[in-house]
């Protein structure tokens, strides 16, 4: 039975695994691997100056800047954003506090083309939020802020519910020291707490840029679409197929895919660092 | 639990509270009253209108295909990650998750680029006839792709935890390994599996971005709820693309209040 080619698993005795593994893999690999293989071939036929071609051109260098760079801002509002809500869901008792909580996960289940038209109906110069914004002189939808309104929006709960379980996890006795050895509250968070949930602020932050990256649904309507202004790599890339330059489609798609694997890599590595963290300390 | 003084506990309590409101509790408000702003006739016709009704029944039969595959599919994946030592485990892991770290967009795109008429497959598809992209399994596939990971990735860490000494003893005590897995492993996670199940679905009804790239927006034949909901968007029909969109985001709250229940029965099971 024991054949050479076996070495590479432990032995069991629960039968089913090369069946189990093998449908597993022969479905990763037509839902997953082989069409985005396709794209990476496709993109291979372009070259590599004509990859870069399309890549460098102003419009595309211009949505890609516009899409990682207001990521990059979401992510870090919702790092604040998601700590303060996290904090309060943990620490505190009050009333409403399970519907506060419940709220978190909206933009999880909420699709979203939903939250794309009801935000920007919400932020519109004649909306309820759009009009009062605009007694000072603030302009939300149809411009770059609004797109970043709708990736706070999606990004928010990716922070909330990484740091919620590393927070209520911090050992009590050691800020009762720390208080005890006469440290402000400030101090405490700064010294104690902040380093204890520090990879899970930044594997937050990673998911939420990750998919803010990537969103298409929420951003499109509130955003206005203007080429070099308010237009999202995503959209560019359906611009493009609607144009059928499928080739500049394909480049566009590579260069958000090869960012987005560092990003995949990057929040590995956090978690293994917040893994060893919690282990050792 | 409260060591922090009563002036700050009330202030992060009410700013919490103020920015879940604005952020989250005014859109929400915004769809239901979007939806009813020209009265309750006009929204229940909205609803039951042809090409509403027609929508309504593509996304639940996208939905029902792409979530029974992946909910066979996420089990096997956890049956052979969960109980076996096998190398390459962690690689593995990383590949399902993999569809939750590409863009929806590319996620459509990779199928147009597949089975597309200038696609890889797409002369030999027209030659017999198949019609994948702008048709209904392009749909699926693209859903499939993008909800990949929710069962497998609910279940993987459930069954680790539960470790394999139940198999192993059913085994030895003559069990097949289908009889094993369901007499004793499926009655262990039958929460989890329903969780990745609900959180599937909602994804899969709710997908916009990878259906849009596939669907090409047919109508009363190639429009999910959300693209529905765009298309009368864009017309400036806004009570019947709320109306539209209402049933979304009711979906979505069934979604959150199953999820809870769930979460508060695995807890007290």
């Amino acid at each position: 039975m024991t054949s050479p080619t076996r070495l590479w698993r432990k032995p069991s005795v629960i039968p089913g695994f090369g069946i189990t593994l093998g449908l597993t893999l022969m479905w990763l690999s037509v839902i997953v691997l082989i069409p985005l293989s396709g794209l990476v071939l496709k993109a291979a036929t372009l070259g590599f100056s004509g990859f870069f071609d399309t890549i460098l051109t102003a419009r595309v260098l211009a949505a890609l800047r516009l899409s990682f760079g207001l990521s990059l801002i979401a992510a870090a509002i919702n790092v604040v954003l998601g700590l303060l809500i996290a904090w309060v869901l943990v620490r505190y008792e009050f009333p409403l506090r399970r519907i506060l909580s419940a709220m978190v996960d909206i933009p999880f289940a909420l699709p979203t083309a939903v939250a794309g038209i009801a935000l920007t109906t919400l932020y519109a110069p004649n909306g309820a939020l759009g009009f009062l914004l605009g007694l000072i002189g603030l302009k939300i939808s149809f411009t770059p802020l609004g797109i970043l309104v709708a990736l706070i929006f999606i990004g928010l709960p990716f922070v909330v519910r990484t740091v919620e379980p590393v927070l209520a996890d911090i050992d009590q006795a050691t800020e009762e020291a720390a208080a005890c050895l006469g440290a402000t509250r400030l101090a405490t968070f700064r010294r104690i707490i902040l380093p204890a949930i520090l990879p899970a602020l930044l594997t937050g932050f990673a998911l939420a840029f990750a998919r803010a990256v990537g969103e298409y649904g929420s951003v499109i309507f509130i955003a206005g679409n203007l080429p070099m202004v308010s237009e999202i790599a995503p959209l560019l890339i359906v611009i493009k197929l609607e144009e059928f330059e499928y080739e500049q489609a394909t480049a566009i798609a590579v260069a958000m895919l090869m960012a987005s694997l560092l990003v995949l890599f990057l929040i590995n590595v956090l978690q293994a660092w917040g893994r060893k963290r919690q282990g050792t300390g | 639990m409260n060591r922090d003084p009563l002036p700050v506990r009330i202030t992060l309590i009410v700013l919490a509270f103020l920015v879940m409101a604005v952020l989250i509790g005014l859109p929400l408000v915004t769809v239901f009253a979007e939806a009813l702003a020209k009265g309750w006739d006009e929204y229940v016709l909205a609803l039951i209108d042809k090409l509403t009704l027609s929508a309504i029944r593509l996304t639940l039969i996208t939905a029902l295909i792409s979530v029974a595959i992946n909910l066979v599919f996420g089990i096997m994946a956890a049956w052979a990650i969960a109980k076996y030592d096998f190398k390459g485990k962690s690689f593995l892991i990383t590949l399902i998750d993999l569809p939750f770290s590409v863009s929806p967009v590319i996620a459509g795109l990779v199928f147009v680029l597949l089975f597309g008429l200038q696609g890889w497959l797409g002369p030999t598809l027209q030659g017999s006839g198949i019609k994948v992209i702008f048709a209904l399994p392009g749909i699926v596939l693209a859903t499939m792709f993008v909800t990949f990971p929710f069962v497998a990735r609910e279940l993987i860490p459930l069954m680790q935890e539960q470790g394999t000494e139940d198999e192993e003893a059913a085994v030895s005590l003559g069990a097949s390994g289908f009889q094993t897995f369901w007499r004793v492993t499926l009655p262990n996670i039958t929460w989890g599996l329903l969780y990745g199940v609900l959180l599937c679905n909602a994804r899969a009804m709710g997908e916009f971005g990878a259906v849009s790239v596939v669907s090409g927006h047919i109508r009363g034949k190639t429009n999910t709820m959300p693209l529905y909901v765009e298309i009368l968007y864009n017309e400036y029909n806004f009570t019947a693309a709320f109306a539209v969109a209402s049933l979304l985001a009711f979906l979505a709250f069934v979604t959150l209040a199953a999820q809870s229940l769930l979460e508060w029965k695995r807890a007290h099971s």
